[in-house]
């Protein structure tokens, strides 16, 4: 079988590829990096992985707190988990 | 002592009846506070929680003021989370009519001895990078601030506790005056004075209170750290907030210390109740995009509705309620109860002393709106 094409993006500057129809989230997994922080400085990532529970935030071309779990990758997006 | 079980019975425990609670606490007066629900619940938990001065009238300039002192007195006390932050009020002017009036509110403030500065449009820029270009300009009270107001209501009561007031929450209160408060349950308690600081529910124990509800709106976004650095009201809130008829909307937004950004605010009459209304709603949001288009691309966690507890003077009533002599009021600070809270209850505490009072007090006194009716 081929592989499906796929998406090249950056997380926190460094380069990521992943299949095409991938969120976001999974981008961020791959990188190994947690979503955010939270207030209290505990790493959060996907929790419920259907946009509910708001743990996956990150911000998208400058967007903040779009949540990763409902977002697929596009070329070039620009992902940062610094928030 | 005497036949009653406590010397003052204070009825809603808002800021306001919070603020009353430790003024008479602190005089040595056996105080209670009763209210249905909880500490600090009503338009207290509802509003934005501003400190400022406002210059509708002398009387609401001289009442702002003297509380905004309290405020800054008290200010070292004030545990972190009550939020108290000294961010100053930009008055936004989106033309020259409005830049006119900048002048004159600068004048107006500094005959008075409060710091304010006019703002060219770069200036204001420089401020607040994401208010929209065009504006003409603007006016900065550096001395007006927000905070949480309720875990200040909160701290205001617990510091009243300490010098041995009592709360009782829970129970409704169905009747005020003659010296005895009775609870929905039956209960009566007997004080020599009976506050009324019960907000825009004070009609309804008082019969003849001219208070009547204004229902507003507020959003809080998620947090957005450095969006936002000073409280921002449009000079069009002076129009809308005068309005005593239509429905209102005016930008409004404070920086809150999480990060959050607080937008308001609406204003409307006749809306009983509580429910979000959507148009309004999308109104108030679509006019608080005119000043700030980023706020369009933010997510809002939260939307909720209060009651202000409105006059027709746009002044609070402070002290004796006309034919019965135990029952005072401290009720009708519409949007700025959280201000003047401090003042409300220095002033009261001053009337039933018999102590020579700060500022004249006069504007706030019951009788005023009793003579009106008298003569309606």
């Amino acid at each position: 079988m081929p592989m499906p094409s796929a998406v090249t993006l950056t997380v926190n500057g460094a380069e990521v590829s992943v299949p095409q129809g991938a969120t976001v989230a999974a981008a961020v997994a791959m990188a190994g990096q947690p979503c955010r922080v939270s207030v209290s400085g505990s790493p959060r990532g996907p929790l419920c992985g259907m946009g509910i529970c708001f743990e996956c935030r990150v911000r998208i071309d400058g967007r903040s707190h779009c949540r990763s779990c409902q977002i697929l990758c596009e070329p070039g997006m620009d992902v940062k988990t610094d928030e | 002592m005497n036949q009653f079980a406590y010397d003052v019975v204070i009825v809603g425990a808002g800021i306001v009846g919070a603020a009353c609670a430790l003024a008479f606490a602190e005089r040595g007066l056996r105080v209670v506070v009763v209210d249905r629900e909880m500490v600090g619940g009503g338009a207290t938990a509802a509003g934005m929680g501003h400190i400022v001065v406002m210059d509708d009238s002398e009387a609401q300039f001289a009442l702002t003021r003297y509380s905004q002192r309290l405020w800054q007195k008290l200010r070292p006390q004030l545990p972190d989370d009550v939020e108290y932050e000294q961010c100053g009020t930009i008055w936004v002017a989106a033309d020259e009519e409005e830049m006119a009036e900048v002048l004159r509110k600068q004048r107006y403030y500094r005959d008075r001895g409060v710091p304010a500065e006019v703002l060219d449009p770069s200036q204001l820029k420089d401020l607040e990078p994401n208010l929209r270009s065009g504006l003409a300009g603007g006016l900065l009270v550096p001395e007006d601030g927000v905070l949480y107001p309720p875990c200040a209501g909160r701290f205001l009561i617990e510091q009243a506790q300490k010098q041995g007031a009592k709360i009782r929450v829970g129970a409704p209160v169905v009747k005020a005056g003659g010296g005895m408060v009775q609870l929905g349950n039956g209960v009566e308690i007997s004080g020599q004075i009976i506050v009324n600081a019960s907000g825009s529910c004070s009609p309804g124990l008082t019969a003849g209170i001219e208070v009547r509800k204004r229902k507003g709106h507020l959003v809080i976004t998620d947090r957005y750290p450095g969006f936002v650095h000073h409280q921002l009201v449009e000079l069009g809130y002076l129009k809308s907030a005068h309005s005593h008829t239509s429905n209102s909307v005016a930008f409004n937004v404070q920086p809150r210390r999480t990060g959050q950004v607080l937008i308001g605010s609406s204003r409307q009459y006749g809306a009983e109740h509580k429910a979000v209304d959507q148009e309004i709603l999308a109104r108030m949001l679509q006019r608080a995009q005119e000043y700030m288009p980023g706020l369009g691309a933010m997510s809002a966690i939260r939307v909720w509705t209060g009651f202000r507890a409105a006059t027709p003077d746009k002044l609070p009533l402070i002290g004796p309620w006309p034919g019965d002599r135990t029952l005072f009021l401290a009720t009708g600070h519409e949007g700025l109860g959280i201000t003047t809270s401090l003042g409300t209850a220095s002033v009261l505490l001053d009337q039933i002393t018999g102590t020579k009072p700060e500022i004249p007090f006069e504007p706030y006194l019951p009788s005023r709106a009793a003579q009106e009716y008298a003569h309606a």
